[in-house]
């Protein structure tokens, strides 16, 4: 161990430290010391020096947490959660941190192991590069660069929803020190730490879907209007095309109002979502405008397979497999030479079986 | 006691490149240590104005817009964001491009927050818009015989639009450094399609009073102008009418502004007299 933990043991004894792996308090120029399998009273500075040295495996842990990891509790939190630090023993974890001790949040791996005394060292990377070898990706030390990484995935398409499970590969951020990980982490996931985190001490701060609409002004206030007192089946099917695991990592923790949940699930994600977020109020000022029509009749000519195909072009582009149909897979219904073909015989005037749409002036298309 | 400056921005669902005056220009005051944090907030990306108090420890926030103009953005959807609760535009006592600053407690976290008006209406903004002149030029002595044309959005919703951009024009005009100034505008008159109609100048420079490069800027105005026929491309200068202009794209992303930036929370009692990113110390070349 170093001189400067234990002379700030002493510093900070005089001032009184209680924490789960040592105490220490001064009173008339002695100190009382004590570590989970030892107690001293009395001690001189000498004594209280030699008592740290002897138990320095404590008084290390004291320091790191103390003098090393951030000053905030959140960030904290998050460090001691990466190591499991309130799951297991000081021993243990000392063992699994020299290895090495890794986390997911979201689609980071975040690993954390001791370098030397004292000291942490974190990396993240993508969870799906886990088994990479560091060699083969492109090395980082500037967390700050997590903003242009986040920026695009891996096909180059703009990514605006920094929770979306669309992470590029490829990069690995190493040797961090602790606040450098938090701002890592924080930078690809902007807020999840600190809204974890308050969710653990039971106050996150939940805006619900009628209170975050009632907020909207602007082009966004058509969105209050959506709700006109029929229930709230269209948040249900907001919250179905935009809030599941496979579009947002967080755990969507709001519901239509503080009484009334909503049933479709909110996600596994290990942080969590705190109200509809930009993108949400986006998409639904589009369909507030377009579920303003009435439904109508229309009679469409198909045969059973196009009908089937044309359920099976929605889903592709729903569940993101458009672009993944092998080229000569004409047995899916959304392969590209299909869909051509379908085109070409159903809607060669450009609307579906010739039926025009007959939109009404004051519909809600642009 | 720390402090932290937020630099509040509108960013975009559709355009990647929206962000990048907001970044740039916080790396360069990150560089200058004047505060404990240095944050990016956006209206449409994340760390949202909701949620980036809460991503700071800091007890003193500066937050400073990135906006161009006194309005709807600044008066009403960052406060509201930002839950400062006891907000009022009255407490700018701005009369459409003076607002200056005011504090108050965020509702969620308790931090206080110095909330500093939009860079775009800041005196020193008529300084950038020279700088930019300067640049796009390469003329450090640009202004005697040339026009300046400082284009704004503007917008019929909203006098304060147009206001600051002939503020700057007005401003700028009074220096006598260059030879006419107009204040000209996309959506209200005198607009900037027929630019050179404005100018008896051979030369024109054209700034756009504009955050972020993107569809206003990098087509928009370059086509109302006749600069592109469509292309998307032009070259500078760009000879329209037998007149040269001389475009400079987005004022926002002018290495400069960082000062401006600066200067805001300086307004507002930040201690960062000392620090600087001005055009000397500028860590990035201007285009």
């Amino acid at each position: 161990m170093k001189a400067e933990q234990v002379e700030a043991l002493l510093t900070a004894a005089a001032e009184g430290v209680d924490t789960e792996v040592l105490t220490a308090s001064e009173s008339d120029g002695t100190y009382d010391f004590s570590v989970p399998d030892a107690t001293y009273h009395g001690l001189t500075d000498a004594e209280l020096r030699d008592a740290a040295r002897r138990h320095s495996e404590a008084v290390t842990e004291w320091y790191f947490w103390e003098r090393v990891a951030p000053d905030a509790p959140d960030r904290r939190a998050f460090l001691r959660w990466v190591e499991g630090a309130d799951d297991l023993s000081l021993s243990d974890r000392r063992e699994r941190l020299a290895d090495g001790v890794a986390r997911d949040w979201g689609q980071l791996r975040i690993r954390a192991r001791t370098v030397e005394v004292g000291r942490r060292a974190y990396e993240v990377r993508h969870v799906d590069d886990a088994g990479e070898r560091v060699e083969d990706l492109a090395v980082h030390t500037d967390p700050l660069d997590a903003r242009e990484l986040a920026k695009h995935d891996d096909r180059g398409r703009y990514r605006p929803l920094s929770t979306a499970p669309t992470l590029q590969r490829g990069w690995a951020f190493v040797d961090l020190e602790p606040a450098a990980v938090v701002r890592a982490v924080d930078t690809f996931y902007p807020a999840t730490i600190a809204n974890w985190h308050r969710e653990r001490a039971g106050d996150l701060d939940v805006s619900h879907w009628r209170e975050t609409a009632g907020r909207q002004t602007g082009i966004y206030g058509v969105v209050d209007t959506w709700d006109r007192g029929e229930g709230h089946e269209h948040v249900e099917w907001v919250a179905e095309a935009c809030c599941a695991d496979s579009q947002c990592l967080k755990r969507r923790e709001w519901e239509y109002d503080e009484e009334t949940d909503l049933d479709v699930h909110g996600g596994d994600g290990t942080f969590p979502c705190r109200e509809p977020c930009s993108l949400v109020i986006s998409a639904a000022r589009r369909w507030a405008r377009i579920e303003g029509e009435e439904a109508r009749t229309y009679e469409f000519e198909l045969t059973p397979s196009e009908k089937e195909q044309v359920e099976e072009i929605v889903d592709a582009v729903a569940d993101g497999r458009a672009d993944d149909v092998r080229e000569a897979d004409f047995s899916d219904g959304a392969n590209r030479w299909r869909a051509r073909y379908l085109r070409a015989k159903r809607m060669s005037d450009g609307t579906l079986s010739g039926v025009p749409t007959d939109r009404d002036e004051d519909g809600g298309g642009d | 006691m720390t402090t932290a400056l937020v630099i509040a921005a509108h960013g975009s669902h559709l355009n990647p490149g929206s962000s990048a005056p907001a970044f740039a220009h916080a790396d360069r005051i990150r560089a200058t240590g004047a505060f404990d944090e240095v944050r990016e907030a956006f209206w449409k990306e994340e760390p949202s104005f909701r949620e980036v108090l809460r991503t700071l420890t800091a007890d003193e926030v500066y937050v400073v817009p990135l906006f161009i103009s006194e309005g709807y953005f600044t008066e009403e959807v960052i406060p509201r964001e930002l839950r400062l609760e006891e907000w009022d535009p009255a407490a700018w006592d701005s009369d459409g491009t003076s607002a200056d600053h005011a504090t108050f407690t965020a509702g969620d976290v308790g931090a206080t927050v110095h909330y500093c008006g939009p860079v775009g209406t800041h005196d020193e903004m008529s300084d950038v818009i020279v700088q930019r002149a300067k640049s796009v030029t390469g003329d450090p002595d640009v202004g005697p015989g040339v026009g300046l044309a400082v284009v704004g959005h503007g917008t019929k919703r909203n006098e304060n639009s147009a206001k600051a951009i002939e503020y700057h024009a007005d401003r700028i005009r009074e220096r006598g450094r260059f030879a006419e100034v107009r204040a000209l505008f996309l959506d209200e008159e005198p607009e900037v399609d027929g630019v050179t109609g404005h100018f008896s100048t051979e030369d024109v420079v054209v700034v756009p009073l504009f955050i972020a490069d993107g569809y206003h800027t990098r087509e928009d105005i370059p086509e109302d102008m006749g600069l592109t026929d469509g292309s998307g491309e032009w070259e500078t200068p760009a000879t329209v009418d037998g007149r040269r202009i001389w475009y400079a794209g987005a004022v926002g992303t002018e290495p400069l502004l960082a000062d401006v930036v600066l200067e805001r929370a300086l307004d507002a009692g930040a201690d960062v007299e000392t620090a600087s990113v001005g055009a000397a110390g500028t860590v990035e070349g201007s285009r």
